[in-house]
C-alpha cells in the first residue's frame, strides 16, 4: 500500500510538472491572444499599398501595441486596400484627426500600422475611418527613384 | 527465379500478415479501454513506468538540447545582427520539432523497449497464457493500460522538454552569449503561437506517444518467446519506433504548417 501510495504521488508530481511546462510554453512563450474579434472596437482605413501587412499584424501607437489588423480587403471601386484595425477598447480615446502609417520594423522585418494621435476633440468609435493613412514604402520603388535620380545627374 | 519470386511473395505476405494483426491487436486493446475507468490505478501505474521514470533523461537531453541551439543559432544570427530573435529560433524549434520528435525518439529508447521486454517476458514465461487460463484478458488487464500511460505521458514529456529546453537556451543565450534578456523573451511572445505552435507541437507529441507505445506493445506481445526472440523484438521497437515517429513528423508536419 505504502509503494502505490509512493508511486501515487510521483505521478501527480509529474502530471503538474506537465501541466506547469504546457502553462509555461503557452503564457510565457507563446502570445496568448489578448484580443480576440469580440472585444475591442474596429476602425477601418484605405491604404494605396499595404506591402506585406497581414492579418493579425500589430497596431502600435508610440510603439505599445493597442490592437491588431483584423481583416484585409480590397475596394474594386477606388482600387485601395481596406484595412479593419481592431483596437484594444482599454485605448478608446484616438482623436479624430489619428493618422495610419504601415511601417516595417527594422530593415527586413514585419510590416505593423503605427497610429499617431492628432489634436481633434472628437474621439473615433467603432466603425469609423481613419482619414490620414500613409502607404507602405515598397523597397523595389523606393530603389527605383534612387536609381532614376542618379542618372538624372 | 521462381525460388526469388516465392520469396518476395512470402515477405510481402509476412509483413501485411504483421501489420494486419498488430491493427487487430490495436482493436482488442481499444476495447479495453472501457473497463479502466474504474480501475485507473493501473494506468497510475503504468505512467509512473514510463512517464516518470523517463523524466531524468527528458529533462537533461531538453536542457542541452536547448543550450547547444542557442549557442548554434547565435552564430548565425550574430552575422545580420538579429540575435534578439535567438529565444524565437529556440523556442520555436523547440516547440515545433524537436520537443515531440526528440521526446518521442527518447521515449522509444528509453520506455518503448522496456515495455516490449516486459510483455515479451510475460509471453516467454507464460504469465499472459496463465491469465488467459484464469478468465482475464491479458489485452485488457495488462496492455490497455500501457496503451493509455503512454498515450498520457508523452505529451507531459515533450511539453517539459520544450520548456526544459528554452530555459536551457535562455541561460546560455543571456547568461553567456549576452542577448538582451528582455528581447529574448518579448520575440518570442510575439512571434510563437498558442494554437498555431504550441498546441500542434502538443498534437504531434499525442500522436507520437500513442504510435510508439502500440509499436511497443505489439511487438513484445507477438515476440518469439524465447530469450533471443525477446532481444530482437526489443530492438525492432526502437528501430521501427523511431522511423515511425520521423515519418510522421513529416506527416504531421506538411499537414500543419504546410500551408502558410
Amino acid at each position: 500500500m505504502m509503494q502505490s501510495r509512493s508511486v501515487q504521488i510521483w505521478v501527480g508530481l509529474f502530471v503538474i510538472a506537465g501541466m506547469a511546462a504546457l502553462l509555461m510554453l503557452s503564457i510565457k512563450v507563446s502570445n496568448i491572444r489578448a484580443f480576440s474579434n469580440e472585444q475591442g472596437y474596429e476602425l477601418n482605413a484605405n491604404f494605396e499599398n499595404i506591402g506585406g501587412l497581414k492579418v493579425r499584424s500589430p497596431v502600435t501607437m508610440a510603439g505599445v501595441v493597442v490592437g491588431r489588423v483584423s481583416h484585409i480587403g480590397f475596394d474594386s471601386e477606388i482600387y485601395e486596400a481596406v484595412v479593419t484595425l481592431n483596437i484594444d477598447p482599454r485605448y478608446d480615446n484616438l482623436p479624430e484627426d489619428t493618422s495610419a502609417s504601415i511601417f516595417t520594423s527594422g530593415l527586413l522585418g514585419e510590416q505593423y500600422i503605427g497610429l499617431e494621435a492628432g489634436g481633434a476633440e472628437n474621439y473615433l468609435h467603432d466603425g469609423d475611418r481613419i482619414q490620414l493613412t500613409q502607404s507602405a514604402i515598397v523597397l523595389e520603388k523606393l530603389i527605383g527613384q534612387f536609381l532614376v535620380s542618379q542618372a538624372d545627374e | 527465379m521462381m525460388d526469388f519470386l516465392q520469396r518476395l511473395g512470402a515477405t510481402t505476405l509476412g509483413v501485411t500478415e504483421r501489420i494486419g494483426r498488430g491493427h487487430l491487436f490495436l482493436l482488442y486493446v481499444l476495447g479495453g479501454f472501457p473497463s479502466l475507468l474504474p480501475r485507473f490505478g493501473l494506468v497510475i501505474k503504468q505512467i509512473y513506468a514510463s512517464g516518470v521514470l523517463s523524466l531524468l533523461i527528458i529533462a537533461v537531453s531538453g536542457l542541452f538540447v536547448g543550450m547547444v541551439l542557442a549557442l548554434q543559432g547565435y552564430n548565425t544570427l550574430v552575422d545580420f545582427g538579429a540575435t534578439e530573435s535567438l529565444g524565437v529560433v529556440v523556442a520555436l524549434s523547440l516547440v515545433r520539432e524537436l520537443g515531440p520528435v526528440m521526446g518521442a525518439l527518447l521515449f522509444a529508447g528509453r520506455a518503448g523497449s522496456a515495455l516490449t521486454a516486459e510483455i515479451g517476458l510475460m509471453k516467454a514465461t507464460e504469465q499472459l497464457s496463465a491469465m488467459e487460463m484464469m478468465a482475464v484478458n491479458p489485452l485488457h488487464r495488462v496492455v490497455a493500460p500501457r496503451l493509455l500511460g503512454g498515450i498520457i505521458a508523452m505529451p507531459l514529456l515533450a511539453a517539459i522538454f520544450s520548456a526544459v529546453g528554452i530555459v536551457g537556451g535562455y541561460l546560455v543565450a543571456v547568461g553567456l552569449l549576452g542577448v538582451d534578456e528582455g528581447a529574448f523573451w518579448s520575440q518570442m511572445q510575439a512571434k510563437v503561437d498558442l494554437f498555431d505552435d504550441v498546441a500542434s507541437g502538443v498534437i504531434k507529441s499525442v500522436v507520437f506517444g500513442f504510435v510508439v507505445t502500440w509499436i511497443a506493445l505489439f511487438e513484445g506481445y507477438d515476440a518469439v518467446p524465447t530469450s533471443e526472440g525477446v532481444s530482437r523484438a526489443t530492438t525492432r521497437t526502437v528501430v521501427h519506433a523511431s522511423l515511425a515517429v520521423l515519418g510522421l513528423n513529416f506527416i504531421l508536419t506538411a499537414l500543419m504548417f504546410g500551408d502558410d
